[in-house]
C-alpha cells in the first residue's frame, strides 16, 4: 500500500484510540454532573443524614473524609519527604538505597484492599486503636507514602547539582545545603506530590472498609479514636447496600466526592506546570 | 619543618577515581600571597588538584585520596572541619554559578550558614566584598534583584565576591574565564592581580597566555603528574622538560 | 562555640531521622507481609496450601466451611484478561498518538485528561459502571443480569488505561531523537518511523506499562466488587457473574469472626494478592530499568 495512505489510516486509528481513553472521562463527568447537580444544596452538604440515609445530608461523610485525609498527610508527608531526601541526598547508589527503591515500587503496587487488611491487622487489632479515624489515617498514610516519596524524589532530583556544590564550597554543612539550597527549590514539586497524595487518600475506599468506616453514624466524630463515615464508603453503601435511595442523592454524593478529588488533582497539575514554566535554571 | 611562607604544602598526594589514577605522587608548595597558576591539557588532573585543596573532591563518590595536604601546617583532613576548610579556601568555578536568589543573598550565603544574623555586619560584608571584586558600582542599586539577571562576567565577579565575604585565606579559580568574552576576561585578570595582595590565589587555566600574564609561579600537569613547577617567567623562556615546552608552544593540547 | 555544637547535634539528629525514614519504607513492606502472615497463617493448620489454592469451592460460612480459592483466582484472571485485551491495544495506541503525533498543546491537554481519569476514585467508576454499563450489557446480550465478568473487564480497562498510557508515553518520549531523525532522513514516513523504529525501541518500557496496568487491575477492589455480580463459582464465560480475590476480601471481612478460620482465609487471600503484585511490580521495574539504559 502507498505509505502515505497507510500513514493516514494509522493516524486515524491512533486518534480513535486516544478518544476512547479520554472521552469516557468527559462522559462520566457529564453524567454525574447532569444527574447529581439537583441534589446539591446547603442542606445536603451541611446537615446530618436522616431516616437511614434516605434523607438529610452527608456532612459526617464529608468531614470524616477531611479528617482522614488530614491525618494521612500529617503522617505520610514528613516521613515521605525525609525518605526522599535520604534517597536523593544521602545514599549513594548502594545496596540500602536499592532496597529502599524496590520497597517503594512494591508499596505503590500493593492493592488497596491489602492495605486495608494490614491496617486491620496492625492498627485496629495489634495496637488496639480499634476501628477509628486514627487507624484509617495511618493506613491511608502508608498507602500514599509511595506517591509522596516518588514525587518528592523527582522534585529533589530536578534541583541542579551545582546548587549543592556551590553551597558546600561556601562552607555550608550538608544539612544546611539541603535546607537552604535544595529544599526551597524543590518545594513546589513536593507540594504537588502532597496534593496528589491527598486526592488519592480522599478517594480510596478499600483501605478504610475495615479500619474506620461506619455504615451509618449520624453524628460527628469526637476524637481520633472514633469511627467515622467517609465519602467514598458512603457512596458504596448507598449505591449497593441500601435499597430505595433516590437516584439524585447517589449521583449527588458521587458529584461531591468527584469534585473534591478532581479539584485536588487539578490543583496539583496547575502547580506543577507553573513550577516548570517558572524554573530559571 | 613548617615554613610560614608556605600556605599549602602538598606531600605524596594521590587521587584515584575507581581504578583510574587522576593524580600521582604530587609534591609542591604554594606560597602565601602569590598567584600560583596550574596549566596542562584536558584530563591532566588540574581540576582534581584544585578540588583536593578544599576537599570538594569528597563529593565524587568513587574518589580516594592518599598522602597529605597541609594548610598553614595543619592537615586539611585530620586537623580541621571540612566546613572550616572550605570557608578558608574559597573557589570560583569555570562557569558562573550564582544561586537563584538575590545578589545580596548570594554574597552573604556563606556568612548566613555560619550563623551571622547581624544585618549591619552582613551589609558591611556585602559592600566590602563587592568592592573588592569590582562589582559594587554596577549593582549597588539593585542588590535585591535576582543574581541570574546579571551578565556572565558580572556573575563571575559576584561568585568572587561571594567567597570574599567569608574572609578566606586562599582563593581557588578553576578556569574562571573560560566562558567569558575578552573584555570580561581582562577585568577578572586585573582583579586577580589586586586580590593577591591580600589573598593567596591558585588559578587553574587552560589558557597558557593567561598563566603568563598573571602567574608568578606555574606548574605544568600532564596525565595526572606534575611535570615541572617554576617561576612563570622561567617556565615560559627555558622550560626544564621538553613536554612543557611543547605544550606552551602549542604543539599539543 | 557552643552554638556550633548545638547545631552539630541538631544536624546529627536530623540526619539520623532522614536515614530512619528511608529504612521505614522497607520496614513497612516487611510489616505488611508479616501481618498478613500473622493473621492468615492459622488457616494452614487445618487446611493444606494445595487445597486452599486449588480447591474448587469457596463456601466460607457453610458447615464445614470450604476455603478453595480457585473460583476466585479464575474470576480475577478472567476479568484481568478481558481488561488487558481491551486496555493494552487502546492504551499503547493512545500513548503513540500522544507522544509522537499530537501537537504540543493537544498533548499537554490529553496528558492532563488522562491524569484526571487516573484520579477518579474507583468507587465512582464502579458506581457509573454499575448504573450505566450494567443495564446496557444486560439488554445487549439479553441476559438475566448485567453484572458480569465482561462488565468488570470493561470497567477495569478504563482504570488500567491511565497507567498504561502514561508509562508507555514516557518510554516512547525517552527514545533518542537521533533514531527518528535517522529514519526520516532515509525517507521513511512519520508513521513508518513511529511504528518500525520508535515503538520497537520503546518496547521494554511498553512492556513495563502493560505489567503495571495489569497490576492495577488485579489489585482493584471497589469497582470490581460493584460491577461483577459477586458469584464465587468457577466461571465458564464472560457473560456470567464472577467474584475476584480482592472483592472477596472487601465483601466478606465485615462478616467474618476475628481470629476464626474465615478471617484467616481472607488474610491468606491477601498473602496471595501481595505475592502476585510483588512479582508483577518487580518484573515491571526490571523492564523499566532496562529501558532506561
Amino acid at each position: 500500500m502507498d505509505p502515505r495512505r497507510s500513514q493516514k489510516i494509522a493516524f486515524a486509528v491512533l486518534l480513535l484510540a486516544t478518544l476512547l481513553v479520554v472521552l469516557p472521562v468527559v462522559v462520566i463527568l457529564a453524567i454525574i454532573v447532569a444527574k447529581g447537580a439537583s441534589a446539591i444544596s446547603w442542606d445536603f452538604l451541611f446537615s446530618m443524614p436522616r431516616e437511614g440515609m434516605s434523607a438529610g445530608g452527608i456532612l459526617p461523610a464529608i468531614l470524616g473524609t477531611l479528617y482522614l485525609v488530614l491525618g494521612a498527610v500529617i503522617f505520610a508527608v514528613p516521613l515521605g519527604v525525609m525518605a526522599a531526601i535520604y534517597l536523593v541526598e544521602y545514599s549513594s547508589d548502594n545496596r540500602m538505597s536499592r532496597l529502599v527503591k524496590l520497597a517503594i515500587v512494591n508499596l505503590a503496587g500493593v492493592p488497596s484492599v491489602v492495605y486495608g487488611l494490614f491496617g486491620l491487622g496492625i492498627f485496629v487489632t495489634f495496637f488496639g486503636f480499634g476501628a477509628s479515624i486514627l487507624s484509617g489515617s495511618l493506613t491511608l498514610g502508608i498507602m500514599i507514602l509511595p506517591v509522596i516519596i516518588t514525587s518528592s524524589r523527582e522534585a529533589l532530583e530536578s534541583v541542579p547539582k551545582h546548587f549543592r556544590t556551590v553551597s558546600l564550597s561556601l562552607g555550608a554543612s550538608r544539612w544546611q545545603t539541603i535546607r537552604h539550597s535544595v529544599l526551597p527549590h524543590a518545594l513546589p514539586g513536593i507540594l504537588t506530590g502532597m496534593i496528589l497524595g491527598l486526592g488519592r487518600a480522599a478517594g480510596e475506599t478499600a483501605p478504610i472498609l475495615f479500619t474506620v468506616a461506619a455504615f451509618y453514624l449520624p453524628r460527628l466524630p469526637q476524637s481520633v479514636f472514633d469511627q467515622s463515615m467517609a465519602l467514598p464508603y458512603h457512596l458504596y453503601v448507598i449505591s449497593t447496600q441500601v435499597p430505595g435511595i433516590a437516584e439524585n442523592v447517589r449521583y449527588g454524593t458521587a458529584l461531591v466526592l468527584l469534585t473534591l478529588v478532581l479539584l485536588l488533582n487539578l490543583a496539583a497539575i496547575v502547580l506543577r506546570s507553573r513550577f516548570r514554566r517558572k524554573k530559571k535554571w | 619543618m613548617v615554613n610560614p611562607q608556605h600556605k599549602f604544602s602538598v606531600r605524596n598526594f594521590n587521587v584515584h577515581y575507581d581504578h583510574f589514577s587522576a593524580l600521582r605522587n604530587l609534591n609542591l608548595e604554594i606560597n602565601a600571597n602569590e598567584i600560583f597558576t596550574v596549566i596542562g591539557p584536558a584530563n591532566s588532573g588540574k581540576t582534581t588538584f584544585l578540588n583536593s585543596l578544599n576537599r570538594l573532591i569528597d563529593l565524587v563518590p568513587a574518589s580516594r585520596c592518599s598522602g597529605e595536604i597541609l594548610l598553614d601546617g595543619i592537615d586539611i583532613r585530620a586537623g580541621m572541619e571540612v566546613e572550616t576548610l572550605r570557608r578558608k579556601v574559597g573557589i570560583v568555578f569555570a562557569l558562573p554559578l550564582p544561586l537563584p536568589i538575590s545578589i545580596f543573598e548570594n554574597v552573604v550565603f556563606g556568612l548566613r550558614m555560619q550563623g551571622v544574623r547581624d544585618l549591619r555586619r552582613l551589609n558591611q560584608a556585602v559592600e566590602r566584598s563587592l568592592r573588592e571584586s569590582y562589582l559594587w558600582d554596577e549593582v549597588k542599586d539593585r542588590l535585591s534583584t535576582p543574581a541570574m539577571n546579571l551578565s556572565g562576567g558580572q556573575q563571575q565577579r559576584l561568585c568572587t565576591a561571594r567567597i570574599l565575604a567569608g574572609q578566606p585565606d586562599v582563593l581557588l579559580f578553576d578556569e574562571p574565564t573560560s566562558g567569558l568574552d575578552p573584555i570580561s576576561t581582562a577585568r577578572i585578570e586585573e582583579t586577580l592581580l589586586i586580590l593577591k595582595k591580600k589573598y593567596t590565589v591558585v588559578l587553574v587555566t587552560n589558557n597558557v597566555a593567561q598563566a603568563a600574564r598573571v602567574g608568578e609561579r606555574t606548574a605544568f600537569f600532564l596525565m595526572g603528574e606534575m611535570i615541572e613547577v617554576s617561576e612563570t617567567g622561567k617556565m615560559f623562556t627555558t622550560p626544564a622538560d621538553t613536554r612543557t615546552g611543547d605544550y606552551i608552544t602549542g604543539k599539543f593540547g | 562555640m557552643k552554638s556550633v555544637q548545638a547545631r552539630k547535634l541538631k544536624e546529627w539528629v536530623i540526619e539520623k531521622s532522614i536515614l530512619l525514614s528511608g529504612i521505614f519504607s522497607v520496614v513497612f513492606v516487611l510489616l505488611i507481609f508479616l501481618f498478613l502472615l500473622r493473621e492468615g497463617f492459622s488457616l494452614f493448620r487445618g487446611e493444606s496450601v494445595i487445597d486452599f489454592l486449588f480447591g474448587k469451592s469457596w463456601y466460607p460460612i457453610s458447615d464445614p466451611p470450604r476455603f478453595g480459592i480457585l473460583p476466585l483466582i479464575l474470576g480475577s484472571l478472567l476479568v484481568t484478561l478481558g481488561a488487558a485485551a481491551i486496555s493494552v491495544p487502546i492504551g499503547i495506541a493512545a500513548a503513540l498518538f500522544i507522544a509522537e503525533i499530537a501537537p504540543l498543546r493537544l498533548r499537554e491537554a490529553l496528558k492532563a485528561g488522562i491524569e484526571l481519569l487516573a484520579a477518579i476514585p474507583s468507587v465512582v467508576i464502579g458506581f457509573i459502571g454499575m448504573i450505566t454499563l450494567g443495564p446496557w450489557i444486560k439488554n445487549l446480550f439479553n441476559i438475566p443480569t448485567g453484572l458480569t465478568a465482561l462488565t468488570g473487564s470493561v470497567t477495569l480497562a478504563f482504570m488500567a488505561m491511565p497507567t498504561i498510557v502514561s508509562i508507555a508515553e514516557d518510554a516512547i518520549t525517552a527514545v533518542p531523537r537521533q533514531y527518528r531523525e535517522a529514519a526520516i532522513a532515509m525517507g521513511a514516513t512519520q508513521w513508518q518511523t513511529t511504528w518500525r523504529i520508535v515503538a520497537r525501541a520503546a518496547r521494554p518500557g511498553m512492556l513495563a506499562a502493560v505489567m503495571l496496568g495489569i497490576g492495577r487491575v488485579i489489585g482493584e477492589t471497589m469497582a470490581v466488587m460493584m460491577v461483577t455480580g459477586n458469584a464465587a463459582v468457577i466461571p465458564t464465560g464472560f457473560l456470567q457473574p464472577v467474584r475476584t480475590l480482592t472483592a472477596t476480601i472487601a465483601a466478606e471481612m465485615g462478616e467474618s469472626v476475628q481470629g476464626g478460620p474465615h478471617y484467616a482465609a481472607l488474610f491468606a487471600i491477601g498473602i496471595v494478592l501481595f505475592i502476585i503484585t510483588f512479582l508483577i511490580n518487580g518484573v515491571a521495574d526490571l523492564f523499566l530499568h532496562r529501558s532506561r539504559r
